[in-house]
């Protein structure tokens, strides 16, 4: 143990963290690691540096269209279609803005809204129709919350190679805005109104019904994203958050609010039209569903060893309550280590210590939520709905289930959806 | 009647005056017109379905006129964006199997009128009159064997029609704080 590195000693006193299956004397000493020599180069400042930071030139993840192969972002015309978040680099709960997913409902033209002319209108049935504007907004009493947002074609298939290519259509920011339900308090909702309907101010007015018992719970009309206004992929400035649903409801460029008598089945809802009741069901709220992120596939372990499995659990029906780890294909499962606390409708983060022992195998992890819904296997969807198990197998609603990931003797990760 | 009806748009211009929340004093009415002008989401009911009237015949030349067979196909099918006449497959005994098509498939004729208010052409959205999305409305469902030649179709009419798939739908639940996604669902 000839290591003096200060965190390999925190490592090795605090042992508890690796209870379970690893023993001290797997940990093998880092051999050949030596502290970089060479010139030290020198980050010169510049006005742009001071006034709106960037990262490290050695730090290179980016975004990439949805899907692979799909249509490119931007296009010839500069519409941007879907984008996904480079999970697979990620650390804790917080997607950066500029890494954070982006859908549209088609290919748009972001909106170049001027916020000192954009208002809010909220009408229908109300006592008293209201326009804000964005200043009127901010002067109201404001809440930070921690939400994930999750786009409906988030989902794995065999061709899918990176954590970023199966999983990379979720992401998780810090929001900031007026509960909708003071809204629409102050208008004054009127008897009989179980829905409303919200629509953006792009092209094509993107529109969706949500209902009303869900937007007095816990909707945000936000323009705050991560300490800042939001981004104009985010809808800037205003985007309303409905924390748990599929990613379409999360209205951009927010300007309207109508209290309604019933189901609109506008535009946006129209994609979610449906014969069949449990797809309907399952089609809007998000189940549990949790990725690995390191290891992943597309990464490399460079051997055997001591490695932290890192992933993110998220549940459109509340807080992550319990993460689960298999290392060997499913067949035995350890409870995780919840980074921090989860949030409720968040991504939260969690760790599980493996001593890999350089043989192939395939790792996996499964999440419960504050509902008792558990992360199901594929199979378990098909056993439950009675239909045969084949790769044409789509599970129904939004897909959430469990991720496997095949790690080979050389290290290399794929994913393992056959 | 006359100063009945009058009545709102009075109370209206009255309160923009006053013009603020309760609680906290902050925004202002809207006038009636700067609430039609943004009040484009269509009701099944029709409610919000401006005046305007059109036919298929009319609408077939709409179609023309505004090029959407460039994208669509000259009759709705054959071009490179989605079609718009069902297919040979469906039945009125199974109008599912007509296809993702959005006038046979939509429950209200107003889903489609909605659509395309809003939607089309692609790239030139907003530009069309209330009398050619009527039109176009027409003509859509004329192909599509859902209305005849000569009806004519306006606020009154458009949301009378039975779309074959009316009642074939699966709405959503009646979502309640802490459901679970679908009772007896594990997962
Ligand atoms: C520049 C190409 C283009 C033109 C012109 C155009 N459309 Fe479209 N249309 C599209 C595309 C692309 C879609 C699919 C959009 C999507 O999926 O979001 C579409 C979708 C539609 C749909 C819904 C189809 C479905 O089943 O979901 C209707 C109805 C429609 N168009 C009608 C029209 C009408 C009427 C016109 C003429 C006024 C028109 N379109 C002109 C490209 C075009």
């Amino acid at each position: 143990m000839g290591s003096t590195r200060p965190g390999r000693r925190g490592f090795l006193k605090g042992g508890a963290a690796l209870a379970g299956g690893l023993t001290m004397g797997a940990v093998e000493p880092a051999l050949g690691q030596t502290l970089g020599s060479g010139p030290l180069g020198y980050i010169k400042g510049t006005d742009e540096l001071i006034a709106y930071g960037e990262r490290s030139r050695f730090v290179t993840s980016v975004r990439i269209q949805h899907p692979p192969g799909g249509r490119p972002s931007p296009d010839g015309f500069g519409l941007v279609f879907h984008v996904a978040t480079p999970l697979q680099d990620s650390v804790g709960v917080i997607t950066p803005s500029s890494l954070h997913f982006v859908g549209t409902t088609r290919g748009s033209f972001m909106p170049d809204i001027d916020p000192q002319e954009h208002r809010l209108m909220i009408h229908g049935m109300v006592d008293r129709p209201l326009t804000f504007t964005m200043e009127d907004l901010k002067r109201l009493p404001s809440v930070t919350r921690t939400h994930f947002i999750e786009c409906a074609g988030n989902s794995s298939r065999s061709d899918r190679r990176t954590a970023q290519e199966t999983h990379g259509m979720t992401s998780c920011a810090e929001w900031t805005g007026v509960p909708l339900s003071v809204l629409l308090e102050e208008a004054g909702v009127q008897d009989g109104a179980p829905w409303i309907v919200c629509e953006g101010t792009e092209e094509v007015k993107g529109s969706s019904s949500i209902p009303m018992a869900k937007a007095m719970e816990d909707c945000l009309v936000a323009y705050g994203m991560n300490g800042e206004d939001l981004r104009a992929q985010q809808g800037f400035p205003l985007r309303l958050m409905v924390p748990g649903f599929e990613g379409i409801f999360h209205t951009k460029y927010l300007r309207r609010i109508k209290v309604v008598d019933r189901y609109y089945m506008t535009y946006n809802d129209y994609g979610h039209l449906t014969q069949d009741p449990d797809a309907a069901a399952l089609g809007y709220q998000i189940g549990p569903k949790s990725v690995i992120t390191y290891p992943s596939g597309g990464q490399e372990l460079p051997g055997r060893g001591f490695y932290e499995i890192s992933g993110l659990a998220w549940s459109g029906g509340g807080a992550i309550r319990r993460v689960e780890v298999s290392t060997d294909g499913g067949q035995s499962w350890s409870d995780a280590e919840i980074k921090g606390t989860a949030d409720r409708m968040a991504h939260a983060r969690f760790g599980f210590s493996w001593n890999w022992n350089g043989q192939a195998t395939e790792l996996q992890s499964r999440c419960t939520d504050e509902l008792g819904q558990v992360q199901p296997s594929r199979a378990q969807v098909a056993e439950f709905f009675e239909v045969p198990l084949g790769p044409s197998f789509r599970v129904p609603g939004r897909d959430n289930s469990i991720q496997p990931w095949r790690v080979a003797s050389d290290g290399s990760v794929h994913n393992a959806i056959a | 009647m006359r100063s009945l009806s009058l009545l709102p748009l009075l109370m209206l211009v009255a309160g923009s005056a006053l013009a603020q929340s309760p609680t906290y004093g902050l925004g202002r009415t809207p006038t009636a017109e700067e609430i039609r002008a943004w009040d484009i989401s269509i009701s099944p009911a029709g409610d919000e379905l401006p005046p305007g009237r059109g036919t298929p015949e009319e609408g077939a030349l709409v179609y023309q006129r505004k090029r959407c067979g460039t994208c669509h196909g000259p009759e709705g099918e054959g071009g490179r964006a989605d079609r718009l006449v069902k297919r040979e497959s469906g039945s009125a005994a199974d109008p599912w199997a007509w296809g993702r098509v959005l006038p046979i498939r939509a429950p209200y004729a107003t889903v489609v009128w909605d659509y395309i208010n809003r939607g089309m052409p692609l790239n030139r959205e907003g530009t069309l009159t209330a009398d050619e999305v009527y039109a176009l409305t027409a003509y859509l469902l004329y192909i599509n064997d859902v209305i005849a030649e000569d009806q004519v179709l306006d606020a009154e009419s458009l949301p009378q029609i039975e779309m074959p798939n009316r009642e074939t739908w699966a709405e959503l639940p009646d979502w309640k704080p802490g459901m679970p996604r679908l009772q007896g669902y594990p997962y």
